[in-house]
């Protein structure tokens, strides 16, 4: 009877336990929630700062050029070897240049781009703003009568949600020059022969497609980013747990998105 | 006088602690209140529910007559621009200039041009006792006295009513704890503005208050004048001022 007990307050425990980590998360998703359009209708207030907003476009734009094209231009290459490496047991060399402009612009392009920039930017951002509440500075700005969250937020929102598609853009273009550069001057390909391939079965959807993507995973980087900075724990060690937070939440829900914008844009 | 702050029956709680157990406050027009308390008696949370970086959980707070407590942004704001903070930290934007720090909400405040900008920020760096030629720097270039007296020229620069001051001399030497003290002193007599600080340095105290509070454990266990101050058998209150360790604080070792 007593063991019973013991198993029906144990079972109780965890239940209870399980609807206080729901409650929880519903909080925070509650929280992020009104976080992210906080910051979405700082951008369309007066509050709106240009100036910080141009250094965001520089620091996330600019600066994440070098990393996104050194991704995409290797991605390309390496894709264009597994594919002829494949394609070549059942004779279809020729496609290699369709599904290396396909994979690069609806999934590798933004995908890669999005993680590398989320590794980049998006610690960058976490620790910045950490760094700013944990030193009492985002404080310090509300006493100066200024809203920290249009002030710090909404230009790195708007600023990483403006960048990443054109990255990613330039990436597709680089993405594809990697596939082109293996294929002519390593394989054997006619230049010519694969340009035409390249852009014969190429749509406008298939580029328009990535680029959504990115817009989307631009906002998920920054808001993620922002919101793990601004709400970060005292210390150091509060910090380097937003940073981190910031980076692998922007990661997962950049590759959980991208599952379902595929759906919404090629589902049959 | 007519109180510029009244606080009343303030609570607050964190989690299963309760930081706040209902704190009644009234600060004169014009005078210096000091609020005196040991570690994690609950000052910060105290000051920062007063200026509304912290929401209460229950109580109200006026500031110049206007209940604040459910003010929407911008009327706090408003609000907000009567007032100075000198944090303890220093709290400066650490990616902006000297200038553009000293000069954040002003710039914006009176629509400053560039000449008028640096002509207010050399002003108040005089008044704070610093060269005019730090101007360009930025905070990390500074030392930690330099960057109190930065951020307490930044918390002047619209020449505000109210000042908060959170634990002013903390991290300094005797010596430039005192030329806050004096500084701190000096600016509430040019401005004529309304002062509370929250410290544990009793010199301070001593150098810069009319009233003076004491906290302990989220409640107002003492007020009354320095001199009372001085002369009053609270043993809570004498604990404190003798340092010691016996007595009816709790001394956690």
């Amino acid at each position: 009877m007593h063991k019973q007990i013991d198993m029906a307050a144990n079972f109780l425990c965890y239940v209870q336990e399980l609807g206080r980590q729901a409650i929880v998360l519903m909080q925070k998703i509650g929280a992020l929630c009104v976080f992210t359009m906080s910051a979405i209708y700082g951008i369309f207030s007066a509050a709106f700062d240009f100036k910080i907003f141009r250094q965001q476009l520089l620091h996330i734009g600019f600066f994440s050029l070098p990393v996104v094209a050194m991704t995409a231009i290797f991605s390309g290459a390496v894709l264009a070897l597994q594919s002829y490496t494949g394609f070549a047991r059942f004779s279809a060399e020729s496609s290699i240049a369709t599904v290396v402009v396909l994979s690069i612009t609806r999934e590798l392009g933004p995908v890669l781009a999005g993680l590398m920039v989320a590794g980049r930017v998006g610690a960058s951002i976490a620790a910045e703003l950490g760094t700013m509440r944990v030193t009492e500075q985002i404080d310090a700005l509300y006493t100066l009568s200024t809203d920290p969250i249009k002030y710090l937020v909404s230009p790195r929102v708007l600023a990483s949600t403006t960048a990443l598609p054109c990255l990613v853009f330039i990436g597709d273009i680089i993405g594809v020059m990697g596939g082109y550069l293996v294929s002519v001057n390593k394989l054997g390909f006619n230049s010519a022969n694969y340009i035409v391939n390249t852009m014969q079965y190429l749509q406008a959807i298939d580029v328009v497609s990535g680029l959504v993507k990115a817009t989307v995973f631009g906002l998920i980087i920054s808001v993620i980013s922002c919101y793990s900075g601004y709400n970060s724990d005292k210390g150091a060690k509060g910090v380097g747990m937003a940073t981190t937070g910031a980076v692998v939440h922007s990661s997962i829900l950049i590759l959980l998105s991208n599952y379902f914008i595929t759906e919404l844009f090629f589902n049959k | 006088m007519s109180a510029k702050i009244k606080v009343v029956d303030l609570k607050k709680r964190f989690g299963r602690h309760e930081v706040l157990r209902g704190i009644d406050l009234e600060v004169e027009t014009g005078s210096s209140v000091v609020i005196l308390g040991c570690s994690g008696s609950g000052k910060s949370v105290l000051i920062k529910t007063i200026i509304g970086l912290i929401s209460p959980d229950s109580g109200k707070v006026w500031i110049d007559g206007m209940e604040t407590t459910n003010l929407s942004t911008k009327k706090r704001f408003a609000i907000m621009a009567k007032c100075g903070f000198l944090f303890q930290a220093s709290a400066l934007f650490d990616s902006l200039s000297i200038i553009d720090n000293i000069t954040f909400f002003a710039e914006k405040l009176y629509k400053l041009g560039t000449s008028e900008k640096r002509d207010l920020a050399e002003q108040k760096l005089r008044a704070v006792g610093l060269p005019a030629r730090i101007l360009d720097l930025y905070p990390s270039e500074l030392s930690g006295g330099m960057q109190k007296r930065v951020s307490l020229a930044r918390a002047i620069c619209t020449n505000p009513e109210i000042i908060f001051f959170d634990e002013p001399t903390t991290g300094l030497d005797p010596i430039m704890a005192n030329i806050i003290n004096e500084l701190i002193i000096k600016v509430r007599q040019e401005l004529g503005a309304t002062t509370i600080t929250i410290t544990h340095d009793l010199s301070s105290a001593d150098q810069i208050a009319n009233a003076v509070h004491l906290i302990y454990e989220g409640k107002i266990l003492w007020h009354g004048t320095k001199d009372e101050m001085k002369r009053s058998d609270n043993p809570y209150l004498r604990q404190f001022l003798a340092g010691s360790t016996t007595g009816p604080i709790a001394v956690d070792i």
